[in-house]
């Protein structure tokens, strides 16, 4: 295109302060820019209500796309299947028969379990949960790995809530609209989970990755025991999470750790639910309080 | 055989009267923004992903308006825009306003400095601030700078080869928005 040579618009005063002004109003708005990321570096939790008012706004819409991506889904996943169909089949009734056997013996262990707590005077107490809902956005073109969620404040959800899905920890909550709320993804690098091993307990601590997975950081030096296909789920350490959630399966082992892929895959939910927080959930009402605290 | 319902008068006129017509002004002016803020508005798409991988697709968008109509966004446009994004990407607030203004600022000087730009000069220039807006606010995204900035690569990809089919919807917009509706 013909240079339009706005930066020179002739004699006129009033066009050339115009101009000057422009250039000045968009250094200005840079430098705000960069003022205002100091501000949220100082306090992460800055400016939270006016996002909660943007995502307010949004989120009707993003609830009709939450709708369809479930649809989408559901007939991509029935057309693939098709092509599979007689391997899956059989295999699926090997698992089942599996399963039903695992299931029986669950059953026996849930019942043992209760009587324990029984015995102990524990309440079994599994958290009501808040409220359930869909995720109806993320953040898939930043590095930070938020998801934006259909209830708010009026539903009850306050930050620090965890989310879960049927197939595991999604996240949690980390600021309040009156009808959206932001929801920290496990897989962001600013999360910090404390797991354990499900099948004897080794703990550590899960830490997001920008791609996706999640980082193990044993918490005990030593020989790495970890293998691929180890499952963990949170320990329950440090409230927030309660314990048994399952959180993720190792990929591969690391040097000190290993690289996780988490079981809930945000995107293949539907629907989410928040519980509240563990440490509110009663727990602490029926154990005795940690000696020697102060 | 006259149809059985009139149609609109509007419906009915189009294409027949291109004499005597002129764009609506308000059109003209507030398509560019209210496209590039539809674009801002992608993490609200049903698209819930565990990876970047989705582009800025408000911010190539933003590119787009700038090469195709250079001055129709005034060069102050980064911070009203940038502030709409910084609602919904999730970055933190001020890292878009910061990074647009300059982008801004930057194609413009590209503007004036070499004029005289085809598909490939115009991609290249595209490519490059788009390659560097991406690392930026990669880095601005995390605190302390400990990202893994391989991550942002298969984002890299699909944003640089989706420019161009950016800038052709941008084009189509601008035929909307010059679209001739109003009886001068």
């Amino acid at each position: 295109m013909a240079p339009t040579g706005s930066r020179r618009p002739g004699h006129s005063r009033r066009a050339q302060y115009g101009t000057f002004l422009n250039y000045s109003l968009a250094v200005a708005g840079a430098a705000a820019g960069g003022a205002l990321l100091l501000v949220v570096a100082s306090d992460a939790t800055a400016f939270s209500g006016l996002r909660g008012a943007a995502t307010d706004l949004a989120a009707p819409a993003g609830e009709v796309g939450a709708g369809a991506r479930a649809e989408s889904q559901g007939l991509l996943l029935t057309l693939g299947a098709y092509f599979t169909k007689g391997s899956r089949v059989a295999q699926l009734e090997r698992e089942v028969a599996q399963a039903r056997v695992r299931l029986v013996e669950a059953e026996a262990l849930h019942e043992e379990n209760r009587e324990l707590r029984a015995l102990l005077k524990l309440s079994q107490s599994d958290p009501k949960p808040i409220a359930s809902a869909r995720l109806i956005g993320s953040s898939a073109s930043s590095t930070r790995r938020y998801a934006t969620l259909g209830v708010g404040s009026l539903q009850g959800v306050a930050p620090g809530m965890p989310v879960v899905s049927p197939l595991g920890l999604v996240g949690r909550v980390l600021e309040v609209g009156r009808s959206s709320a932001r929801v920290l993804l496990i897989t962001d690098s600013q999360s910090i989970i404390p797991v354990r091993r499900a099948s004897d307990g080794t703990v550590a601590l899960a830490v997001g990755h920008p791609d996706g997975t999640v980082q193990l950081k044993l918490q005990s030096l030593g020989v790495n025991p970890l293998r691929a296909g180890d499952a963990f789920v949170t320990s329950g350490s440090g409230g927030l999470f309660r314990p048994g959630i399952p959180f993720a399966v190792v990929a591969r082992p690391t040097r000190d750790g290993a690289i996780a892929r988490p079981l809930s895959d945000p995107a293949a939910t539907d629907f989410v639910i928040v519980e509240p927080q563990w440490d509110e959930a009663g727990l602490d009402s029926t154990l005795p309080a940690p000696a020697g605290g102060q | 055989m006259p149809l059985p319902l009139p149609l609109p008068k509007p419906i009915r006129e189009i294409g027949r009267k291109r004499i005597n017509r002129a764009p609506s002004p308000l059109l003209a002016v507030a398509v560019p923004w209210l496209v590039v803020m539809a674009g801002s508005l992608s993490p609200m798409w049903p698209v819930i992903a565990s990876a970047p991988i989705l582009p800025p697709i408000g911010f190539l968008m933003l590119v787009a308006w700038e090469q195709l109509r250079p001055g129709i966004l005034p060069v102050w446009a980064g911070l009203p825009l940038g502030l709409f994004d910084d609602l919904y990407s999730g970055q933190p607030l001020g890292s878009a306003i910061l990074l647009w203004s300059i982008a801004v600022i930057l194609l413009d000087f590209v503007e004036t400095r070499f004029p005289w730009r085809g598909f490939a000069l115009n991609w290249l220039f595209a490519s490059a601030v788009i390659t560097a807006y991406l690392f930026l606010a990669q880095a601005l995204a995390q605190p302390g700078g400990v990202g893994v900035p391989l991550a942002i690569l298969p984002q890299l990809g699909i944003s640089l080869l989706l420019y161009p089919l950016i800038a052709r919807l941008v084009a189509l917009f601008d035929r909307f928005r010059l679209m001739p509706v109003r009886e001068a």
